[in-house]
């Protein structure tokens, strides 16, 4: 696998993000018969509450394991007082699986996490599974990646003596006839064994593997399934394929562990990636391609009404959520300038093919390679900022406003974990997205000498 | 370990820094991981700041761990030093700090070393006190600092104002409604030809601080912040300070005469004579406020005796007691705290005017005790909207913690004469839904929902497959029917017969925008 010459910078890593236990707030959804539990303190309660807003009303399946002064002098002992807690769990939510989200506390005082959970579990009758999402090593997304690399040791081994085609289940639509019949074409399926990883919303989950049946391509499985029970069957020839841009522990441990190949594609965002990324799949598993070109074009016709806003617009990414790269690539394919790419953690190689796809879309559009900042330094940013006075900043809740105030228009980046940007059919909604700060400012408002709802500059 | 998913009081750390960045020109650097500088994505957003929340955090990772953290914090704090020029440092310990024992003061010591602006290390240990403690302990800590520099610099000014004069105290960012608080409490003061001489922390500059003790007395309207920091002057000058928070006409009344009392100990002498706040209160009462009027309108008479719950933080909860029974006749059955460590004061506050006191942190409690009472209002924070949410009774907010609809942009004090007035709003908005939910439904109820929903399905010869229903079935509800109907527009331009998955992938693709 070779790198690209890109210019790839390294700050000093003080840069606003989530933390890392955020992603309960979407795995519990995901995994409908979880429970999470997460051993922190008050400060990790505190973000929690504040940070998933109306979901905490919602009787969430998650909780906090509240640390006391005790806990941490060791005064009470960690395993009856956890035990306690997930039997309580047990009898009000009955769930077929306890994930354990480890937080820096835990870390600080070295809880034996893994140690308990393997004792308890045995005790409880419930899969327990410990993910250690701290912000110590972690920013943001990766809490998945902790999560579905833990949970990858939980799929079952696959038996390859079961008949190719009727391991061939995929999410949500089991049901499916083989002699499938649809307007479009009749398919002939061939099973693949591919698995693919990623926490999606399962109504965009079920489109890659219509769009990938198209191509005769069945998807065994999904990690995380939506349930528990329905983690896919791993093991030797058993390819997989990432959807996300931040799980590059979840494909290390799928192909040192489980002896899966992995399938380095760029990832389905944007009609240019999920094109990309149908195309790799389908040259790994042997499969021509069809209509895929002609469908991103058709696409591409559609979002030509948001791509005539973005077209020339300069765009600075902050950097919090390791989506940052493959959105970049979507934006400069839009039409944007990109100035830089702030990102917290670069696996250069779970991401080769991106940053390549990066690479030759800055070559097509005719645009310099941004410049590529890890672990950014959020009060660099803002000077640079200040300098470049991009269009658009992509920047987490704290800039944001402070930002607008300094006249640089800006798009809170959490949205793009939360929205659904996957696959053809939610390249709209990127735009829609990333073009609404754009669309508000045009017109809308009489512009004097500027847009009167701004303050001048204030000093920094 | 203690299982909860809410908390009404936050973590101390919040509080060090709600203090910190409400002084002028004070940074605050957290010791903390990747991730704790939540707060500034909640001042952001919640306040609506313009400008970037004065608050770093010098981030604890592995290496932090395995090395300790001498040199990233002390450098960190120098950095903000030469960038920002604050007039004061806080190192602000977080849970992480207090677990890992971090010599902070040691840290303190080495950033002093090169640094141009004061740094100070917050007193407070995350697993004794909360958010509301650490804000005053913070904010005492703050101001003494500066006082005894001064001493020492012998800069103190210590000779009273020749006019009245007042320092208010414990206003702060993201308390609730405490901008418009404290404008209120300008307002009233100012009325009373008193004038501000400090308002602590909120907007204060530490270079001030010398001219603290010219005051003639301090008011700390809110129990939860401020108390320690009266204290310190009370001992050190012999400064007075009112504590009674003016909500409400009555109390609004006490405040005044209590402060009337403080400022004629000294007008006797300086202004030789003393000030009379009677006619004030009393035009205030009769014609600026509504409230006493109010209570007395035919309007009030449909609340009267109904019942409702209370529960927030020692002030809010206590105050909005009062109101309620004293003002508008209202019964409260449970009034309650999670101020444990305030229960004596809130007690005595409330006694006689509910029916039971509940003083608890446990939110599970709190609904269980309202589902109980089944009261036709609740007053609480935005966990208590929510259980009125489910059991289907209306609630007010009335204290932290609460969410952006609780910043409003529009004047809304709860303290003062203008407070009595939306108070008076507040109260009775939340009993009218109560009323006028009661006849309709009494009447059959008006939800239509169900009909509306099936408009346009009425192209029965369209089939959907099992699938297609499922995955319609997964998108939300707001949206659900119009992607149905343009799936069922876009099947009958393309002569589709059956709605299957790859049908409604297509449509969707094809949408024009």
């Amino acid at each position: 696998m070779k790198f690209i010459d890109a210019a790839f910078e390294c700050e000093t890593g003080s840069y606003h993000t989530f933390c890392p236990i955020s992603c309960v707030a979407w795995l519990y959804q995901k995994i409908e018969d979880s429970f999470f539990l997460v051993i922190g303190t008050k400060t990790c309660g505190y973000f929690l509450q504040n940070a998933l807003g109306v979901t905490i009303f919602a009787e969430p399946r998650y909780a906090m394991a509240e640390l006391e002064e005790a806990d941490i002098s060791a005064q009470l002992n960690d395993h009856e007082e956890s035990k306690e807690i997930c039997m309580q769990i047990r009898r009000d939510r009955n769930p077929s699986v306890i994930f354990w989200i480890g937080t820096c506390t835990t870390e600080i005082i070295k809880m034996d996490l893994e140690g308990m959970a393997a004792k308890l579990e045995k005790e409880l009758g419930i899969p327990i599974i410990v993910a250690r999402a701290n912000g110590l090593d972690y920013a943001f997304t990766q809490g998945e990646d902790t999560a579905s690399a833990a949970t990858v040791h939980r799929c079952p081994a696959i038996n390859m003596t079961i008949p190719k085609n009727e391991i061939c289940t995929s999410d949500g639509d089991s049901s499916y006839e083989f002699k499938y019949q649809s307007q479009f074409k009749t398919y002939k399926l061939e099973t693949h064994n591919l698995v693919l990883f990623g926490s999606l919303p399962s109504n965009v989950a079920s489109q890659p593997n219509s769009d990938l049946k198209r191509q005769n391509i069945c998807v065994m499985g999904w990690l995380p399934s939506h349930q528990y029970a329905e983690l896919p069957s791993l093991g030797e020839g058993i390819y997989v394929c990432g959807v996300n841009p931040f799980l590059s522990r979840t494909a290390t441990i799928l192909m040192r562990r489980r002896k899966c190949r992995l399938i380095g594609a760029p990832f389905p965002i944007g009609p240019d990636g999920t094109r990309a990324w149908m195309e790799k799949i389908c040259d790994v598993l042997g499969v021509k391609p069809q209509g895929l070109k002609e469908k991103e074009e058709k696409i591409w016709k559609n979002l030509s009404e948001y791509t005539n806003t973005t077209n020339g617009k300069s765009v600075f990414f902050m950097g919090d959520n390791l989506l940052e790269i493959s959105l970049a690539r979507f934006s400069v394919r839009c039409g944007m300038i990109v100035y830089e790419i702030g990102i917290p953690y670069l696996d250069k190689r779970y991401q080769a093919a991106e940053l390549a796809l990066l690479k030759a879309t800055c070559e097509v559009m005719n645009i310099p390679m941004p410049r590529i900042v890890e672990k950014p330094d959020n009060y660099n940013q803002v000077q640079r900022m200040h300098e470049l006075e991009p269009d658009l900043a992509f920047t987490g809740m704290a800039h944001a406003n402070p930002l607008e105030a300094r006249g640089i228009d800006t798009k809170w980046s959490v949205e793009f974990t939360f929205a659904q940007i996957h696959g053809f059919a939610n390249a709209r909604d990127v735009l829609e997205l990333v073009t609404r700060p754009l669309r508000r400012n045009l017109g809308s408002i009489p512009s004097g000498r500027n847009n009167p709802s701004r303050q001048e500059p204030l000093c920094c | 370990m203690k299982s909860a998913y809410w908390m009404y009081a936050g973590p101390a750390h919040i509080g060090t820094l709600r203090v910190a960045s409400s002084f002028k020109n004070v940074h605050a650097v957290m010791h903390a991981p990747l991730g704790d500088d939540y707060f500034n994505v909640m001042r952001s957003m919640l306040e609506r700041e313009r400008d970037f929340t004065p608050v770093t955090a010098s981030i604890a990772d592995r290496h932090v761990l395995a090395r300790g953290s001498q040199e990233k914090v002390a450098n960190n704090m120098n950095r903000k030093d030469e960038e920002q020029r604050p007039d004061l440092i806080v190192l602000t310990p977080t849970c992480t700090s207090s677990t890992s024992q971090e010599d902070l003061q040691n840290l303190v010591n080495r950033a002093l070393i090169s640094s141009t602006s004061d740094v100070i290390s917050a007193d407070v240990n995350h697993y004794r006190v909360n958010e509301l403690q650490a804000a005053d302990r913070t904010s005492e800590q703050i101001v003494r600092h500066y006082v005894n520099k001064a001493i020492e610099r012998g800069a103190l000014n210590r000779s009273v104002t020749d006019a009245p004069s007042a320092n208010i105290i414990g206003m702060s960012t993201l308390g609730f409604h405490a901008q418009h608080d404290c404008r209120e409490l300008k307002r009233l003061l100012q009325g009373l030809g008193i004038l501000v001489n400090q308002i602590i922390p909120e907007g204060a500059s530490l270079k001030d601080s010398k001219d603290l003790p010219r005051a003639w007395s301090n008011t700390v309207p809110h129990r939860e912040a401020g108390p320690m920091t009266a204290i310190f002057p009370k001992k050190e000058f012999g400064m007075p300070h009112v504590s009674i928070t003016p909500a409400g006409p009555s109390d609004a009344a006490d405040f005044i005469g209590r402060l009337e009392g403080y400022i004629n100990a000294w007008a006797s002498v300086l202004l030789e004579k003393g000030v009379d706040y009677e006619p004030y209160v009393v035009n205030q009462t009769r014609f600026v406020s509504q409230a006493a009027w109010f209570s007395r309108t035919i309007d009030c008479q449909n609340p009267t005796g109904r019942e409702a719950v209370v529960s927030g933080d020692a002030t809010h909860a206590a105050s909005i007691t009062k109101i309620l029974v004293k003002e508008m006749g209202i019964r409260v059955r449970r009034s309650g705290t999670h101020r444990k460590h305030d229960t004596e004061w809130f007690n005595e506050q409330i006694q006689g005017l509910c029916d039971e006191i509940l003083v608890t942190e446990n939110h599970t409690e709190v609904g269980d005790a309202t589902a109980r009472v089944e009261p036709s209002a609740i007053f609480g924070t935005q966990t208590e909207r929510h259980t009125g949410k489910r059991i289907n009774i209306p609630c007010g907010v009335i204290p932290s913690p609460v969410h952006i609809q609780n910043f409003p942009l529009g004047y809304r004090p709860l303290l003062g004469y203008e407070g009595a007035n939306q108070i008076a709003d507040s109260v009775y908005n939340s009993f009218n839904p109560g009323m006028e939910d009661y006849p309709s439904d009494v009447s059959g109820g008006h939800d239509t929902k169900g009909v509306v929903t099936k408009l346009s399905s009425n192209k029965e010869d369209l089939k959907r497959t099992t699938e297609s229903q499922l995955e319609l079935s997964k998108i939300p509800g707001f949206v659900r029917g119009k992607i149905k109907r343009k799936t069922e527009v876009f099947a009958k331009q393309n002569n589709i017969l059956e709605i299957t998955i790859d049908v409604m992938y297509a449509a969707r693709e094809s949408f024009s925008p």
